[in-house]
């Protein structure tokens, strides 16, 4: 498949170039994060998209509006795959009222309703048969619209996936379950909880067809979910993707990585998702220095942009905790609780 | 994005239509089966509720009319097809969740605390949940430990859910209208020993108002506030001291969550006196909670400690004489009665 590449370019240089800065604005909004956190600018718990940001661009580059996202717990780079501006996400990590779920989520729990983003979520694995449920109301309304559902490797080991997987396929729901395959459920390896240690394996069992894909290149993610949305959106019922990548940053920010050795993070920083999209762009002179550096000066002053935006926003009002609790404004809530 | 729910209509205005006397698992299926025909978001799924007809025949005849789409058969996989309802419920759709007994749904309580009732919440407005979770809940003979278990109170301390358990049909079918109509998620209780129960329900359209209690019998001694099944010892204790000449208000609060506190206070400022009759455990339960708000809402009119008659403190067992001592009986809730009104 690589050798392809090598002799023709499978994309347009268009993009090429999306990609890059797309997935060049997430590192460097995640960089930029996870300073953040250790300044104790925000609390709560910080997972940090990088090194994984092919994953979730190369998934969005091969669907369409109206299609759904969810996804588990590492959700800051979601949006900015969805084309909303990481402003938003930047005040829901700081808790503000201007953030993506008003301050309400946090760093778990971004949501965008119109670009269906339909969430981030905190519970490892109920994302998976919520995804189902989204696609099974696509299919309901038979809009042809799929439904993208998110998990990580950890999550395979929950009862929910067998369940939904078994419905999903019984009932050909238009889902596509992809695993964002970094190996370690927080520090445990995927190998130390399974001896069915390639993944793929397990969508098999359910005779839904699956794939391993290389998830630090774009392209291949691109070309997977292409032909996985595709299947799914045909009424064939749903794909499982298992796309193998790496988080260069711990599990969360209080993570002390004693579970993997330097040199296979380093093994992995090689393979960077990054670099493998501006090395192409470099060696086909679709960019040069002065088109990089202009990218990069947005791209600042995009993350700039973001944490002024979180810095300056109001926190909620006390009234909103009583709020988005139920939908009518007049519940009768127990108001004796505190002095 | 904010919806008012809409006054709703009240048994009252139904007194001149045509009443029928039908079974509890009828009136559950004439209030699904016309939400469904009213509106074609709302679906129904759960373990045999389409070929079957129902575990307890509370679907009877609607896989007929509606068809394999919005009538559902599902695997036995409490937890996935309740995280598949609340994933469908984001995206547009009212389904119908059934539980086979809410024993089985605890399986499912993933989805329905951590997901269907926060999701609103955590996404900022953006996305709620319109989804009843229903299916028989309590003690239903000799079923043993993990089959007779009621869990009102687990659900009802959860923000974002709503929590029902009617006691009679026309109850039923108004609160499970009211309950498919509402934008929240509501958790439905019923009771595999009242799906043969007869009562009177209307022809034709009516609605009951989520979170209104009903006075049953008007009294002036002491108020018995119960809800459910046990509803019927409550009726039936209530017979026996008007045989003495006491006269007991019978509240059925219907709506555990939220608690119409206003029509129990109201009651215990006429009475003074209160018994609180609940079929579930005693600890952190409903009566527990209405004991704490009558003390702290109408301390001064209270003539005596307020008493509560619940489950033993015990899980349930098979034998015939451990249930009898188990569940407090008419003559436990004669003798708190009497015992409130300082009679013993």
């Amino acid at each position: 498949m690589a050798a392809k590449k090598s002799t023709k370019l499978a994309f347009s240089k268009d993009q090429y170039l999306k990609w890059y800065e797309d997935m060049l604005l997430m590192r460097k909004i995640e960089e930029k994060t996870g300073q953040l956190y250790i300044q104790q600018k925000f609390g709560g718990f910080c997972h940090l998209y990088i090194g994984q940001e092919a994953v979730v661009t190369g998934t969005v580059s091969a669907t369409q509006k109206g299609d759904k996202h969810i996804t588990a717990y590492r959700d800051h780079a979601h949006p900015i795959a969805l084309g909303v501006h990481p402003k938003y996400m930047m005040a829901e990590l700081y808790g503000k009222s201007t953030g993506m779920s008003k301050g309400k989520g946090g760093s778990m729990h971004m949501f965008h309703k119109e670009t269906g983003l339909m969430g981030g979520h905190g519970i490892v694995g109920a994302q998976i048969a919520m995804g189902a449920g989204i696609a099974f109301a696509e299919q309901y309304k038979n809009t042809g619209n799929i439904c993208i559902t998110s998990m990580g490797d950890g999550a395979i080991r929950q009862g929910i996936l067998h369940e939904t997987f078994n419905m999903a396929m019984n009932w050909k729901i238009p889902v596509v379950f992809l695993i964002e395959n970094n190996n370690y459920a927080m520090g445990t390896s995927v190998d130390r909880t399974t001896n069915v240690t390639d993944l793929s394996e397990i969508g098999k069992s359910y005779n839904m067809p699956s794939k391993s894909v290389d998830g630090m290149k774009v392209t291949e993610v691109h070309e997977a979910m292409t032909w996985a949305a595709d299947h799914a959106r045909s009424g064939k019922g749903p794909v499982l993707l298992d796309i193998r990548t790496y988080r260069f940053k711990g599990h969360s920010m209080s993570d002390p990585q004693k579970y993997r050795t330097k040199e296979e993070v380093e093994k992995y920083k090689a393979q960077d998702p990054v670099l493998f999209v501006k090395d192409i762009l470099i060696k086909n002179k679709f960019i040069d220095d002065k088109g990089l550096a202009e990218i990069m000066d947005r791209i600042k002053a995009t993350v700039e942009e973001s944490v002024k935006f979180a810095e300056e926003s109001p926190s909620p009002e006390a009234s909103e905790l009583y709020k988005d609790i139920y939908v009518e404004d007049n519940y009768p809530y127990i108001m004796d609780n505190k002095f | 994005m904010k919806i008012v729910i809409k006054q709703c209509i009240f048994a009252g205005q139904n007194k001149n239509q045509n009443m029928r006397i039908i079974q509890f698992r009828e009136a559950i299926q004439e209030a699904m089966t016309e939400e469904m025909r009213r509106d074609e978001n709302v679906f129904l799924l759960g373990e045999e509720v389409a070929q079957y007809n129902g575990a307890y025949k509370a679907s009877k005849g609607m896989l007929d009319e509606f068809g394999e789409k919005r009538v559902i058969d599902t695997p036995i996989a409490e937890l996935g097809f309740a995280g598949i309802a609340v994933g469908a419920a984001m995206n547009g759709l009212r389904p119908i969740v059934e539980f086979m007994t809410w024993n089985f749904a605890i399986l499912a309580a993933d989805q329905i605390i951590n997901s269907a009732a926060k999701m609103l919440q955590m996404s900022g407005g953006q996305f709620g949940n319109p989804i009843v979770f229903r299916g028989p809940n309590g003690t239903a003979g000799q079923l043993g430990a993990t089959h007779s278990q009621s869990f009102e109170a687990l659900y009802a301390m959860v923000p974002g859910l709503k929590v029902i358990t009617p006691s009679n049909p026309y109850d039923a079918k108004g609160l499970l209208k009211a309950a498919i109509r509402d934008e929240n998620p509501v958790v439905f209780m019923e009771s595999e020993s009242m799906y043969g129960d007869k009562g009177e329900v209307p022809e034709g359209e009516y609605v009951l108002p989520i979170g209104k209690a009903d006075v049953k019998r008007v009294g002036t001694d002491c108020t018995l506030i119960s809800f459910g099944k046990i509803m019927k010892v409550a009726f039936a204790a209530a017979d026996e001291l008007a045989k003495e000449g006491i006269n007991v208000e019978v509240i059925d609060i219907r709506t555990i969550r939220p608690l119409d506190i206003d029509t129990i206070i109201e009651s215990v400022k006429k009475t003074n006196r209160v018994v609180v009759l609940e079929e579930s455990w005693p600890y952190a339960s409903v009566s527990s909670e209405i004991t704490y708000q009558i003390q702290s809402k109408a301390f001064d009119f209270l003539d005596a400690p307020v008493r509560r008659l619940t489950q033993s403190d015990t899980s349930f067992a098979f034998s015939k004489s451990l249930i009898a001592e188990a569940l407090p009986g008419v003559e436990d809730v004669v003798k708190a009665v009497k015992a409130s009104m300082y009679k013993l």
